[in-house]
């Protein structure tokens, strides 16, 4: 078995309401709730969810950008949620983030070399041309022309706008990189070619992902393991087969079924389905989530995955899908 | 880089030609003439008529304009009828006392409103960008001659501090003797002055920091392991500066254009008083001279405003 690279354990982000007169905490938004998952090396671990469920938050906080309520984030046996542990580890070295907006997350104001360039100088003493011959290469990983050291970001294009945050993830070689829905503000011929450029700079790296996307589509083109955030907590964990081959939450069965199919054949079957799984969810509210509308703490049913039932529910769910086989 | 500055200078051209055909008409049309102080009871009207003919008021407007603008090329801004000495050396006089003001209080605003800024930008909601913003509110809400007028009380005749009027001591003697009291009269106005233009740098400055800590690229100069104080120095502070680089140059133009506010209440002999007198004694030449002046100033200042902004944010460089 791979070894792991990074462990979330019991993660929860809260971010307080504050009301009333004197502006008191009345009660928090729990935007992560609990969510512990394993991340193995040079892997690329699925992070799915609806907007808002706290995936990003999560990505966000396994890089330190995050503060975090409570929980740990295991690397290399130490707990880097305090940033004087993460300042020792040299952990942002290691650690990136791709982000989802690639407009707005590159300052404006630098061009492509210092934006390249700068976590090189934050970890590594290189002289200026050691610097700008790294930036180029990876420049040239990327597939960018070489030119472009000295544009800045409003003159490219989304999709290399994108690159060039590849490759500025890249530049300190790190282990593990959080990419954000990476390629959501993309069309899809240009989502392709960068997923394909990440894919490449896996291989070629041994590189760990941590991707987070709502797209069911891109994360079964990417990862081997995922898992399912609904409302800050875990739905359902599990590897790729698992997961799009036997789901068991409702959730997951919704957001499976919502999957537009270009399929005129079963068109009829297809539609059957959805609504069998709209009914399901209709008539069983009560079976998967709590009184709060919440999911229930995760569940072992098999070798990697696991569902958020409630106790008494694991049997009988475990009857049907093996009559179903 | 070059090219944007040529062709930014090149667009000055017709400005200045408009702001020469508007300042002269400008002028054509206020009311009473060079000669409308002179009149006495002994004036002989025929005498008057002579005199008007030979200054060329009778002449056909084009004419008139076109004589102006020769003699503007030659340096002639005409000659004060009130004063009976050229319109330019009694403006070079002003101006210089007006230049080493308006220096000394930009100095002044920078070093005061910038710091002010940083602090009330990096401890948002905390006591001192309350105590920034307080200091903020009521140097923007009292007038500025309120100011002025405190300031005398306070610093010339309740302390004795410093000078209440004028630019230099008539006592002075020496080189060093004659700059030491003109600084010594200029602390106190620009000081004063200093005070109320800070508001809106302080402004700007705490706006931008607020919302450039939140922007994107700041998170990702975090998650790229950026030490804060780097991050806040390179990412968050220097995008900041953009909108203050910005008012810059309008900022000097205002002020060399002279307070009228601040050396009316100091009797300051500078520019603004010069023109405020001007108005009262109806000094046609001079007033035109000066708005004519003016005009050129804030267009010089717009300039530097924008060739400042290429250089700083390079989205906006004109291709």
């Amino acid at each position: 078995m791979a070894k792991e690279i990074i462990q979330v354990k019991n993660l929860k982000v809260h971010y307080p309401i504050r009301s009333g007169f004197w502006n008191r905490v009345t009660d928090y938004v729990r935007a992560v709730d609990d969510v512990s998952i394993t991340i193995n090396e040079g892997e690329t671990y699925g992070l799915i969810g609806e907007s808002g469920s706290g995936k990003s938050t999560t990505g966000k906080a396994i890089v330190g950008v995050e503060p975090i309520t409570s929980g740990q984030i295991i690397y290399q046996g130490v707990n880097i949620t305090t940033a004087k542990n993460r300042r020792k580890l040299n952990y942002n070295k290691d650690v990136q983030m791709i982000f989802q907006d690639s407009m707005s997350s590159l300052n404006p104001r630098k061009r492509i070399e210092d934006i390249i360039a700068e976590p090189i100088r934050n970890f590594e003493n290189l002289t200026t041309d050691q610097e700008r011959e790294r930036v180029q290469e990876l420049l040239d990983i990327v597939g960018m022309p070489s030119d472009s050291l000295y544009k800045y970001p409003h003159e490219f294009s989304g999709g290399q706008r994108q690159r060039i945050g590849v490759a500025r993830a890249v530049a300190t070689n790190p282990r593990l990189i959080v990419a954000d829905e990476p390629t959501s503000a993309l069309d899809l011929s240009v989502q392709a070619q960068v997923l394909n450029f990440m894919k490449h700079i896996q291989q070629q790296y041994d590189i760990a992902y941590l991707f987070i996307s709502h797209d069911l589509g891109v994360v079964k083109h990417m990862s081997e393991n995922l898992a399912i955030m609904h409302r800050g907590r875990l739905v359902e964990i599990g590897s790729r087969d698992d997961i799009y081959n036997h789901p068991m939450h409702i959730y997951t069965k919704r957001l499976l079924s919502a999957i537009p199919l270009v399929d005129v054949e079963h068109r009829e079957e297809n539609k059957k389905h959805r609504q069998e799984v709209e009914q399901e969810f209709q008539n069983d509210q009560s079976k998967w989530y709590d009184d709060k509308g919440r999911v229930y703490p995760l569940q072992q049913v098999s070798g990697k995955h696991w569902v958020a039932l409630p106790k008494d529910e694991l049997k009988q769910e475990e009857i049907k899908e093996k009559g179903r086989d | 880089m070059w090219k944007t500055v040529l062709r930014r200078i090149l667009i000055m051209i017709p400005q200045l030609i408009i702001l020469s055909i508007l300042v002269f008409f400008l002028a054509k049309m206020m009311p009473g003439d060079p000669f409308s102080g002179l009149i006495g009871p002994n004036t002989d009207p025929k005498q008057l008529e002579a005199l008007k003919r030979q200054a060329g008021l009778y002449d056909p407007v084009p004419v008139q304009y076109a004589h102006w603008l020769k003699n503007l090329f030659k340096g002639d801004l005409g000659i004060s009828y009130i004063q009976h000495v050229p319109v330019t050396s009694l403006i070079a006089d002003r101006a210089v006392n007006t230049f080493w003001l308006a220096l000394i209080t930009t100095i002044i605003t920078y070093c005061v409103a910038i710091p002010l800024g940083v602090t009330a930008g990096r401890h948002q909601d905390e006591w001192q960008d309350q105590a920034v913003q307080i200091f903020n509110y009521i140097t923007f809400a009292v007038p500025p001659f309120v100011f002025y007028i405190l300031g005398i009380w306070l610093f010339g005749f309740t302390l004795g501090w410093f000078p209440i009027s004028g630019s230099v001591s008539p006592n002075a003697s020496g080189f060093f003797g004659t700059i030491g009291s003109q600084i010594y009269h200029i602390i106190l106005p620009a000081c004063l002055v200093a005070l109320i233009s800070t508001t809106s740098i302080v402004q700007y400055l705490r706006t931008g920091i607020v919302d450039n800590k939140v922007e994107d690229y700041v998170r990702t100069a975090h998650s790229k392991g950026v030490p804060d104080n780097v991050v806040f120095s390179k990412h968050i502070l220097r995008n900041s500066l953009l909108p203050i680089a910005s008012s810059f140059g309008s900022v000097i133009a205002g002020l060399l254009s002279g307070s009228m506010i601040v050396e009316s209440v100091f009797s300051y002999p500078g520019m603004g008083k010069l023109f405020l007198d001007s108005i009262g004694q109806r000094d046609y030449s001079t007033l035109t001279a000066l708005i004519l002046i003016f005009g050129v100033l804030t267009l010089l200042g717009n300039l530097l405003s924008d060739i400042i902004m290429s250089i700083v944010d390079p989205r906006i460089r004109i291709k």
